[in-house]
């Protein structure tokens, strides 16, 4: 028989905060893979909402293509607010 | 790739891990990289979920119902800390299954400090001062080491222990202010768990093998000689705080480098157990063995109960 | 002092006390680390509820009776848990089949004992009720992995509902104690919850594809203080430092 496949758990640690990952688990099921979160990772009120997803479920960025994907992005500093510069007297902008 | 390619990705690798910067688990990393780290977490979980083992020996006696609860919150946190180091070491490319396949073949190594008995309710009292108290000395550092999975997961774990070695203390010295016979029962426990609490930091630096590769790799901070010295030297004070004795004669304060100078370690015992011959090396394993095989019919028939349930949603989909 | 509201509490106590016990023994061996940490989470919820209780049950006697004292230092004929909750840890399947009898029962009584005039108990119910509920979700859970799982693990369950089947009946009697609280207002009274306890069970066992078993005779005792065999064993482990240390601070 198999083994339990691998769940990746996301808590939520209060409403207004977004699912943060915080591990991973072993679960027959996704019922399961819910309570074994329950129990694994909020023992100490860590949580008020958990998410679960199959670890093979997540198709994930390959470090080979980092350049591409992410080094793009570095030269493009007017997306960024200090790019501009505007006179001091001009509080709040 | 040439050997050429390999050796400039390997020095691209290290300047990473010189300038702070984490390991990712699908990032490129030497092979001798992985297979130490799996070496290594995979130790460190079967330590923790073994460590469970001596103290779990005490639930069912514990002396009042608020040591109980904070004797079973304690070992089920050790419970968690195992999983959550299981789940890193999988990162690396291997199973659960496989990894308690190491343990329970024996290939795999977990501190030997748990294969000395608990004989009496003081022990857990020591094992929380002492045992948890030496493994925070080691864990704190592998919060900041180069493994991401490995640095998440142990910081995970120092946040949950804090409540372990003050548990332990709290038990060792209400013991020590307790009647004649719970003071001795105190002072027997230290007696009985000092030397192999300084021999659970490793070997001597010059008898150990593995440290310089680890230092670069940040799985290591300082060396057992200097953790062994800081365990001490915190522990002491401690220890005269509830008059308590430490079993060493040659235990003296040296002004000169503001330090503790200790007596010598019986190493050979040291080997002794590490190579399987401690007092309970054989029933650790046979228990962990034992929870594993008697478990499987029911991690079974979960299983073909999920295929069963995925089915019947199939076909109601058709 | 309430000698019959102290009876009361002791009979409820005491299951949440010796069940708790119990769970305790498997910390550290069971089928996975995941389900291992889910039932010690189990025992330790009893544990504080039994703590809750003893310290109510203790404040009411007043003098040197302590959570402690009540706890450990009583005969195990003053132990007044149901017959089930003692039974050993056989294999996964009695140990999920026991939690599952004792947590649907224990949902109801709680349910009801939250509207206790007794407010003491209504509050340690209202927050017990929230534990028990996730028992039963975990159980339940359980029972319908195991008996819609595999062959084996079918018979293995089929067998243990079949032998701790004969301890349910013993959930809905009541003592002289109980009788005396329910007429107050404070105690449940336990009879009305058979037929909705049998109901329950079996719903959960149909879909579990398990049979429920046609037993006719049932064991009694243990609200008496009649315990099984198993019972003095327990209470050797769990009484083992009061009673070789007597009077000590831990």
């Amino acid at each position: 028989m198999k083994n339990w496949p691998l769940w990746e758990v996301f808590i939520r640690s209060k409403n207004g905060l977004e699912h943060r990952h915080c591990g991973s688990l072993h679960a027959s099921d996704a019922t399961m893979a819910l309570e074994n979160a329950r129990d694994v990772y909020t023992r100490r009120m860590e949580g008020v909402s958990i998410w679960v997803v199959p670890s093979t479920e997540i198709t994930a960025s390959n470090p080979d293509d980092n350049a591409e994907f992410f080094e793009p992005a570095s030269d493009k500093i007017y997306r960024h607010p200090t790019f501009y510069e505007l006179p001091d007297e001009l509080k709040h902008m | 790739m040439s050997d050429r390619e390999v050796k400039n990705l390997e020095e691209m690798f290290d300047a990473k891990i010189a300038r702070d910067e984490k390991i990712e688990p699908k990032d490129w990393m030497p092979e001798k990289y992985r297979q130490t780290h799996i070496r290594q977490m995979s130790q460190h979980a079967h330590s923790e979920i073994v460590g469970m083992l001596p103290e779990g020996n005490w639930i069912s006696r514990a002396p009042s119902l608020k040591r109980k609860v904070a004797l079973l919150a304690k070992i089920q946190d050790e419970a968690g800390h195992g999983l959550y180091l299981y789940s890193a070491t999988e990162t690396l490319g291997i199973s659960r299954e496989e990894l308690y396949e190491q343990l329970h073949s024996g290939k795999a190594k977990y501190s030997s400090i748990f294969n000395y008995p608990t004989l009496t309710w003081a022990d857990m009292g020591a094992i929380g001062w002492l045992v948890d108290g030496a493994a925070i000395i080691n864990q704190v550092p592998l919060c900041s080491t180069s493994f991401g999975p490995y640095a998440r997961a142990m910081v995970r774990v120092c946040k949950e222990e804090s409540f372990h070695q003050r548990q332990g203390f709290q038990i060792i010295m209400t013991l020590a202010e307790g009647s004649q016979e719970q003071k001795e029962m105190a002072q027997d426990a230290l007696n009985r768990w000092w030397w192999p609490s300084l021999m659970m930091l490793g070997p001597l630096d010059a008898e150990s093998i593995h440290t310089e590769q680890s230092m670069k790799w940040k799985l290591k901070r300082k060396s057992n000689d200097d953790l062994r010295q800081q365990f001490i030297d915190q522990t002491v004070p401690q220890a005269e705080m509830i008059g308590l004795t430490i079993p060493d004669p040659d235990l003296k304060w040296n002004e000169e480098k503001q330090s503790y100078d200790f007596g010598e370690m019986n190493w050979d015992e040291f080997w002794q157990v590490v190579k399987g011959h401690g007092p309970c090396n054989k029933e650790r394993i046979s228990a962990r063995v034992n929870a594993w095989e008697n478990g499987k019919w029911v991690r079974d028939a979960a299983m073909a109960y999920a295929e069963k349930q995925e089915n019947k949603v199939v076909k109601q989909a058709i | 002092m309430n000698n019959n509201l102290i009876q009361y509490i002791y009979g409820i106590a005491d299951n949440s006390l010796i069940l708790g016990q119990r769970l305790g023994e498997l910390c550290g061996h069971g089928p996975s680390l995941e389900t291992d940490i889910a039932m010690t989470n189990i025992s330790l919820d009893l544990f504080g509820q039994v703590r809750s209780y003893f310290q109510y049950a203790a404040k009411l006697q007043g003098e040197d009776v302590t959570e402690d004292s009540i706890a450990f230092l009583r005969k195990e004929r003053e132990y007044k848990n149901v017959l089930l909750v003692e039974q050993p840890n056989k294999d996964f399947a009695y140990q999920i089949t026991r939690q599952f009898l004792f947590d649907i029962y224990h949902l109801l009584l709680l349910s009801e004992l939250q509207n206790s005039k007794d407010e003491t108990l209504a509050a340690i119910a209202k927050k017990s009720i929230k534990e028990v509920s996730y028992h039963t979700r975990f159980s339940s859970d359980w029972m319908k992995r195991l008996g819609d799982g595999t062959e084996e693990s079918h018979n293995k369950v089929q067998t243990a509902i079949n032998d701790l089947w004969e301890f349910t009946d013993e959930l809905f009697h009541t003592t002289d104690a109980d009788k005396v609280m329910i007429s107050e207002g404070i105690g449940v009274d336990v009879s009305l919850l058979k037929e909705l306890f049998y109901k329950k069970v079996n719903e959960i066992l149909e879909e579990a594809t398990l049979q429920t078993p046609d037993i006719k005779y049932f064991q009694k005792g243990g609200k008496q203080g009649i315990h099984s065999e198993h019972m003095g064993y327990l209470l050797a482990q769990m009484q083992y430092m009061q009673l070789a240390y007597p009077n000590m601070n831990w």
